[in-house]
């Protein structure tokens, strides 16, 4: 039988606010466990929560950037559980009335194709604090920094149809809160985490089969992988004549696979009901408006400048805009003065590859948006082969100098002197007279025996569009 | 006078005295702190005698340095549910023994600012809970009028001191009639104003969305003078509103009895006190007000029977999980050698927690659980709301409310503490208020076999001036409020 899978994704999106949700202490990720946490975020007696603007601001911001319904009234609610990293015994969260209402994101496959993927809702909420199990012989470590990082929670419609699709629209969110801003995107450090809610269904089916939901994953790559062996697992469950069990899983990415956490019999009842601490959040229309006015060109609109203005191909202007810090350094080369398209090849091509071997950010690498438009503007001008282009960005990648510099103290500038050049191609000429007969007798391939011994005597700086031209002058006339 | 009689006056007269310079701040805290020592009402918790005579030492040196703060020097005690930065905060609750706050609640820090004396944390029921303070974990505080009968709750402690002079008045908090029936009780005025008045901030929660701070003193008068000075916008409290300030009534005085001043009579409140002394004395009220110049108009509250269900519904709810807090984890009381995590939250809370208190977790628990919630916890909010509507629609005809607080005197200790739905019906007629989030009031209005009966004044949101004004119209013509325990009339 042929399966069709269903798959949603809550993504929890850390908002970047100096301070917390419901308290003034900071944000700031890696301080000594507990250095964070004010008596608010703490739970003690007495404290009483008050919402940071911010978050509600960046909220507003993404839910606007999905074109989503912003709701003018939103409530904060309490979240029941007990647990040692959850200060107050509840979470506050939004669970009747979300900031952010239903949306629509549009994610592009590899291939080009576009999909729309339907948001819900977007609410806020608090983070818990981190328990650390491993350091303490038999007891639990409790650091409670986190415990009140405002969260943004994106719950999706179950519109993904693929693992390669989930991965692509947790890729595409990422790219969109950091376009926005409100999320430094550091998956490393948990800045964004999802749950995926995975089904299958025989193909053709439009019912839903019984889901599960794996647990905090944090890596596009972790996405893809939990969401394939979730497939394969549940596939092989139903056609060995099994039943799917609703229940959370966790992945485990060493061993490839998903495990159950904890079934639904068990699942708690959290008692959500409106938190009497917070009166519920009321914008208006000029509220909203002065957020949208703000709103910077968004990935799609991007894309599509690239595209009809830039002239560049779907896939190129897709690659370019899928790193908001990419395109930013792109566009500022184009503004010192490169043209479109070989920019584009440059900084897909040498740039990416640089970065990505050196694992380095793309805001803290030598070689400058003004550098890069020189060096295109060098192979522009023909004072550059495009082979010796790689050779200067190498060493401007090395902080050699500027590209001047460079291809003055390595003498690579191309040899583009006629005189020169042409007394050149009459001794290749003169020397060769065998090659010259089968030139003429038809055999075109021999010009390229030519260039090459060209090159071989400039040591490679010659311009070989201009060889081309001097060799064939210089073969009619035998 | 007597000293008894000294320190019973009151706040305002107290202040005066101050400021005439014939008795000094620390003359005063050294007078109240021997008082405490001969007491045996159970009145404090705790009582700081060594920070209360450095805080009286300073106020005697400001005024020498020509401070104009009315309230200078003027010693009072604080309920132990505000927390106090560096001095014990229990609640009332083994859960909280030796809690130290670093922090110190608005209400206490603007009445420091104002130049209060703290003397001391007042007993009260465990976390607020309860209308006896029988509930608390340092055992009853007992009424001054009669010490075998119960002070009222949950600020019993703080009714019970300013009754018997033990300090010059001392906060509290209602959530359904905390403040309004222990001083109906212990023959002392007090006040509960709107909702959103006083900042909840430091103030340890039992209701969020019905707790509100005040205060409790001989006279109207003290009452207002400490109000202006602990109410306010806090932005630490979001609940707190943002809206003019009160007066300061020490500096402004109280405006006098409006004359053709309409006050409604709630009929559903009265037909439960026919034939009983509270209803003679409540006649009388009504006739020394009229002869003033007020105008009675009847008036129907017709959900007023709902109240009691709705409230302890909300109450509990809400402290289900306000009290979620208390796991043993980071503060409070932890068991000693937990198996695991189960064991430390389970025996930690059962414990930490006294019987009333989990009574109440465990029906807001249930109340607030899926296929229970729309039928109780919604339902309940339904409720408030009709009795919120049910008092908007009064007051458009009507500018205060008058009810009796209680439907009788205090009762005997013990009395009810084994029928939890008996002492629930003792807030009949304070509740109903605290759901609608209005001002009330409860001043001292005759006696019941030596015992004092509480009058109250309910006005509409923001309005507590005209029932401090209507409160202060009555004592300038009684003298209830005069009376001392000890030597009823």
């Amino acid at each position: 039988m042929s399966w069709e899978s269903v798959i949603g994704l809550e993504v929890h999106v850390q908002l970047a606010t100096k301070s917390k949700i419901f308290s003034g202490s900071s944000t700031a990720f890696g301080a000594e466990p507990n250095r964070q946490a004010s008596v608010i975020d703490l739970g003690m007696p007495g404290t009483l929560p008050v919402l940071n603007e911010e978050a509600l601001s960046l909220a507003v911001r993404f839910g606007l950037a999905i074109g989503a319904q912003i709701n003018q009234r939103s409530t904060f609610d309490r979240k029941n559980y007990f647990y040692p990293d959850l200060p107050k015994g509840y979470q506050i969260s939004q669970f009747g009335e979300p900031i952010v209402g239903a949306g629509k994101l549009t994610i592009r496959a590899e291939d080009g194709s576009e999909r729309i993927v339907g948001v819900t809702r977007a609410h806020l909420e608090e983070d818990a604090g981190k328990s650390l199990h491993e350091d303490y012989d038999g007891m639990t470590g409790i650091d409670l920094n986190r415990a009140g990082t405002p969260l943004l929670e994106v719950v999706s419609e179950p519109d993904l149809r693929s693992a390669a699709e989930a991965a692509n629209y947790f890729r595409q969110l990422h790219a969109l809160v950091r376009y926005l801003g409100i999320c430094d995107g550091d998956l490393s450090q948990g800045s964004m985490r999802c749950d995926a809610n995975v089904s299958i269904r025989p193909l053709g089916s439009s019912e839903l089969g019984e889901r599960t939901e794996i647990k905090n994953i944090n890596s596009f790559r972790f996405v893809e992988r939990a969401v394939t062996v979730e497939i394969a697992r549940q596939i092989d469950v139903l056609e060995s004549g099994g039943r799917i069990r609703q229940e959370t899983r966790l992945f485990d990415p060493d061993r490839d696979e998903t495990r159950p956490m904890r079934s639904k019999e068990d699942s708690q009842d959290y008692r959500y009901f409106p938190d009497p601490d917070l009166l519920p959040v009321i914008i208006d229309d000029a509220y909203i408006e002065a957020i949208r006015a703000e709103l910077p060109e968004l990935p799609e609109a991007k894309r599509r400048r690239y595209a009809d203005e830039l002239g560049l191909s779907d896939y190129d202007a897709g690659l370019l805009t899928d790193d908001p810090d990419i395109a930013r350094y792109f566009e500022a080369t184009l503004s010192a003065g490169a043209a479109a398209k070989p920019a584009a090849n440059w900084v897909m091509g040498e740039l990416s590859a640089a970065l990505n071997r050196d694992a380095v950010d793309i805001n803290s690498i030598p070689v400058g948006p003004d550098q890069l438009a020189t060096l295109l503007a060098r192979i522009a001008d023909d004072t550059l082969s495009s082979k010796m282009a790689k050779t200067v960005f190498d060493a401007l990648w090395q902080r050699e100098g500027d590209v001047d510099e460079i291809i003055d103290k390595r003498g690579l500038k191309q040899v583009s002197d006629s005189s020169e050049l042409q007394s050149l191609v009459d001794q290749v000429i003169n020397d060769n007279p065998g090659q010259v007969e089968q030139f003429l007798a038809g055999k075109e391939k021999v010009l390229g025996f030519f260039v090459g011994q060209i090159m071989k005597a400039t040591g490679g700086k010659a311009n070989p569009k201009q060889i081309n031209d001097l060799l064939r002058d210089a073969l009619k006339r035998n | 006078m007597s000293n008894q009689q000294l320190l019973r006056q009151g706040v305002a007269a107290i202040a005066r005295d101050l400021a005439a310079k014939k008795v000094s701040s620390r003359e005063l805290t050294d007078d109240y702190l021997a008082a405490i020592e001969a007491s045996d009402l159970n009145a404090y918790i705790s009582v700081d005698a060594d920070g209360a005579r450095a805080a009286a030492d300073k106020a005697d040196a400001d005024r020498l340095t020509g401070s104009p703060a009315h309230l200078l020097g003027v010693p009072i005690a604080h309920k132990d549910i505000f927390c106090t930065a560096n001095t014990a905060t229990t609640c009332a609750s083994r859960m909280l023994e030796g809690f130290v706050p670093p922090y110190s609640a608005t209400v206490v820090e603007r009445l420091q600012a104002a130049g209060v004396v703290s003397l001391g944390k007042a007993n009260m029921d465990e976390f607020a809970m309860g209308s006896s303070n029988e509930n608390s974990a340092y055992g009853a505080a007992k009424n001054p009028w009669d010490t075998t009968r119960a002070p009222g709750g949950s600020s019993g402690g703080s009714a019970a001191l300013v009754a018997a002079g033990l300090a010059a008045a001392a906060t509290g908090t209602d959530t359904g009639g905390s403040i309004r029936q222990p001083a109906a009780f212990c023959g002392v005025s007090g006040i509960k104003p709107t909702y959103g008045r006083v900042s909840r901030w430091g103030m340890i929660a039992f209701a969020s969305s019905l707790d509100q701070g005040g205060v409790l003193a001989p006279s109207v008068e003290d009452c207002a003078w400490l109000l202006s000075a602990m109410a306010g916008f806090d932005a630490k409290d979001s609940t707190s509103a943002d809206v003019p300030a009160l007066p300061d009534f020490a500096e402004e005085g109280l405006p006098p009895l409006r004359d053709g001043l309409r006050i409604g009579l709630p009929r559903e409140y009265l037909t439960g006190i026919q034939g009983t002394v509270m209803a003679t004395a409540f006649d009388e009220a009504r006739r020394l007000l009229e002869s003033a110049g007020a105008e009675f108009v009847d008036v129907s509250l017709t959900n007023t029977a709902a109240a009691i269900p709705a409230y302890y519904v909300i109450s509990g709810a809400e402290a289900s999980t306000n009290l979620s807090r208390y796991d043993g984890v980071r503060f409070g009381h932890r068991a000693s050698d937990a198996i695991d995590l189960a064991d430390l939250y389970c025996r930690s809370r059962s414990e930490g927690f006294g019987a009333e208190v989990k009574r109440r977790i465990l029906t807001g628990t249930y109340a607030l659980s899926v296929g229970y919630y729309d039928a109780y916890y919604v339902k309940a909010q339904k409720i408030r709301r009709l009795i919120q509507e049910d008092f908007l629609k009064a007051f458009e005809g009507v500018d205060l409310i008058m009810a009796p607080t209680t439907p009788g005197p205090a009762f005997r200790l013990g009395e009810l503490s084994q029928d939890p739905v008996a002492m629930y019906q003792q807030d009949v007629f304070t509740v109903p208020a605290s759901l609608a989030g209005l001002p009330a009031m409860s001043i001292p209005c005759g006696f019941d076999a030596g015992l004092p009966l509480g009058l109250q004044f309910i006005g509409p949101h923001f309005d507590e001036a005209s029932v401090l004004s209507a409160g202060h119209a009555f004592q300038q013509r009684t003298d209830f409020h005069q009376q001392l325990p000890g030597a009823t009339p």
